[in-house]
């Protein structure tokens, strides 16, 4: 997340910019200037929760209050390819077909 | 080849390992993953990212990925949850990968790596942590076909990953290859993963760069390369030398130290053996990690750590000491046979077991089977000859039947026709030789060659070596060891 002042969380300009290139999200400049100031009202009520003490509180993993939920390793029947592919809004007889994508993935 | 050895410098490299547990079936849903399937025909909506559907944890994924931290040596977390790691590639339906960010399942573990040929000293690597996520699909691009879009198949798109992230503790690119190796044949003894990297269960990552001292006593650090796209362990150890000697002439053409500029990811080139810079994307490294809140948290208790432990078998280390025991045979052949994976080792017990002497049955695995099956190829479990026919072999030498090198002829032929030992016996004419035709044919020695007799009776015993060439030539099946010991007899005997 974008650095901050702990006391009052500001969001700038160009930190919008960057989450919004993050999300892949074309803004305008209009866009931009109300996002900046949205985002920052949010952020900062939000931010009333670091005026709680919180040292013995435990960080929440998760809202449920449950755990170990697991399946056994048996196969399920798969799609057929042309149901997989039938929502795609391009794709061939096998494949999703996207614009060219040259080098690296960015998977771990 | 070891840079060290001729520069100012430490070289400095850690590993990020990648491997695909050996499941049935993928993650958080119930597609198989098998591999070299037509394109997403192993896909549902899961897998797929599409609305409305719920990952669900694959047990076994997760048992295997425990059994794979304990042989490391890692803690388990007694508490751990699963990540979103949001980045935008074709290959991510979802937008996000499932990982695991700030409570990994296990961490703090180590492997150590031998050399019995002792080039390195043994070297103990750290293991930072090892988490379960799940793998992305696969993109196509044929540049050759001119055309403008990439294809995609999600086969492989939530296939169960290990990811294993050593300490920068290795310090050359033998070691790095030789520690691989030993991580290699860890995971396959413990089933946790076949490790095939031409299939692509076994992918690496190298982070390297150079400790130079300086003249001040300060430590000059070169910036970290990631060196990517490497396709076989030789691969790794091939980066990782052109990188060495790429960072240490960059070094002294800019002096550029660590923390100058970004981290640089560098993709290896095989066929050219060097390794190029990478497009730096900027807004890569910022995943907006947090909680996935589709997949609950799990629970370790010591209790399911001991059963795993209990059902985990020898790990290779401790299997070299067992083999080395058990059938006395040196540090060296217990190394080569467990280096070679279970299934020869299955194959060394069940022979030496047959034969009763574990040396003689680790000589004939080392000069005879290892090196058909390598000529060969394929798997030991395969193999034509099995056990209990090379234990026959060897058993008929021992009773003198024919010598070891007319054993070795046997065993080839067997190889060769599929037929049993008893049929090549009968068809190569190796039948045992009668002592009376033995008998004969050392009298004739003994008359044809006066110079030889002379020799011995003067005392030169080792002049009967001249002998036993003869006999061979008379009778391709006498068994020298006998010829010499009944000519030598007889020769004592003459007036």
């Amino acid at each position: 997340m974008p650095t901050q002042d702990e006391a009052t969380p500001t969001l700038t300009r160009e930190d919008v910019i960057k989450v919004a290139m993050l999300a892949r999200l074309a803004l305008s400049d209009t866009e931009l200037s109300s996002l900046t100031e949205e985002l920052s009202k949010i952020v900062g009520f939000v931010s009333q929760l670091s005026e709680i003490n919180t040292d013995e509180v435990e960080p929440l993993a998760h809202p449920l209050d449950s755990q170990n939920v697991f399946r056994e390793d048996r196969p399920v029947p798969s799609l057929t390819t042309a149901d997989a592919l039938r929502c795609a809004p391009r794709h061939d007889e096998e494949c999703f077909l996207v614009p060219a994508v040259l080098g690296e993935s960015g998977s771990a | 080849m070891t840079a060290e050895s001729h520069h100012p410098f430490t070289t400095v490299i850690g590993l990020e390992v990648h491997v695909q547990l050996q499941t049935e079936t993928k993650l958080f849903c119930g597609c198989v993953t098998t591999f070299g399937s037509s394109p997403n025909t192993q896909v549902c909506p899961t897998c797929l990212g599409l609305p409305g559907s719920l990952p669900v944890m694959n047990r076994l994924a997760f048992d295997l990925s425990l059994r794979a931290a304990l042989a490391l040596n890692c803690k388990i977390a007694s508490f751990t949850k699963w990540d979103r790691k949001n980045y935008f590639y074709p290959d991510l339906p979802k937008g996000y990968q499932i990982s695991q960010f700030d409570l990994p399942f296990s961490y703090e573990g180590h492997l150590e790596v031998i050399d019995p040929k002792g080039v390195f000293e043994p070297r103990n690597v750290r293991i930072i942590r090892v988490h379960l996520e799940e793998d992305a699909g696969k993109s196509m691009h044929d540049e050759a076909a001119g055309t403008a879009d990439s294809r995609i198949d999600l086969n492989r798109t939530g296939t169960p990953l290990c990811e294993i992230v050593t300490e920068p503790d290795i310090r050359s690119p033998e070691e790095a290859r030789a520690w691989l190796n030993e991580l290699k044949l860890l995971l396959v003894y413990l089933g946790v993963s076949d490790c095939n990297m031409q299939e692509g269960s076994l992918r690496v990552d190298a982070n390297v760069n150079l400790h130079i001292p300086q003249p001040d006593g300060r430590l000059a650090k070169t910036p970290i390369v990631e060196i990517k796209n490497m396709n076989s362990f030789r691969s790794v150890e091939r980066a990782l030398v052109y990188e060495t000697e790429r960072q240490w002439g960059e070094w002294q053409a800019t002096h550029a130290e660590i923390g100058s500029m970004p981290k640089q990811t560098r993709g290896w080139d095989d066929s050219a053996g060097v390794t190029r810079g990478q497009r730096h994307k900027e807004e890569s490294s910022d995943y907006r990690y947090f909680p996935e809140p589709d997949l609950v948290p799990v629970t370790v208790s010591e209790e399911q750590v001991a059963a795993v432990r209990a059902t985990m078998g020898e790990p290779p280390a401790m299997l070299r000491k067992t083999l080395a025991d058990r059938w006395k045979i040196p540090a060296y052949d217990a190394d080569v046979l467990v280096n070679q994976g279970p299934e020869l080792v299955e194959y060394f017990e069940d022979l030496a077991k047959k034969v009763g002497e574990g040396k003689v049955a680790s000589n004939w695995m080392q000069q005879d089977v290892l090196r058909m099956l390598n000529e060969r190829g394929g798997r030991i479990a395969d193999f034509p000859v099995q056990p209990a026919a090379v234990a026959d072999i060897i058993e008929r030498v021992k009773k003198g039947d024919f010598d070891t090198g007319r054993g070795k002829e046997i065993f080839a032929a067997v190889l060769e026709t599929g037929r049993p030992v008893d049929e090549v016996v009968a068809g190569l004419g190796i039948a045992a030789v009668d002592e009376g035709d033995l008998q004969k044919l050392c009298e004739e020695l003994i008359a044809e060659n006066p110079k030889i007799v002379a020799d011995v009776k003067g005392g030169k015993e080792q002049a009967a070596g001249g002998l036993i060439g003869q006999a061979k030539r008379k009778n391709p099946n006498v068994n020298p060891g006998k010829v010499r010991a009944l000519a030598l007899e007889l020769i004592r005997a003459l007036p």
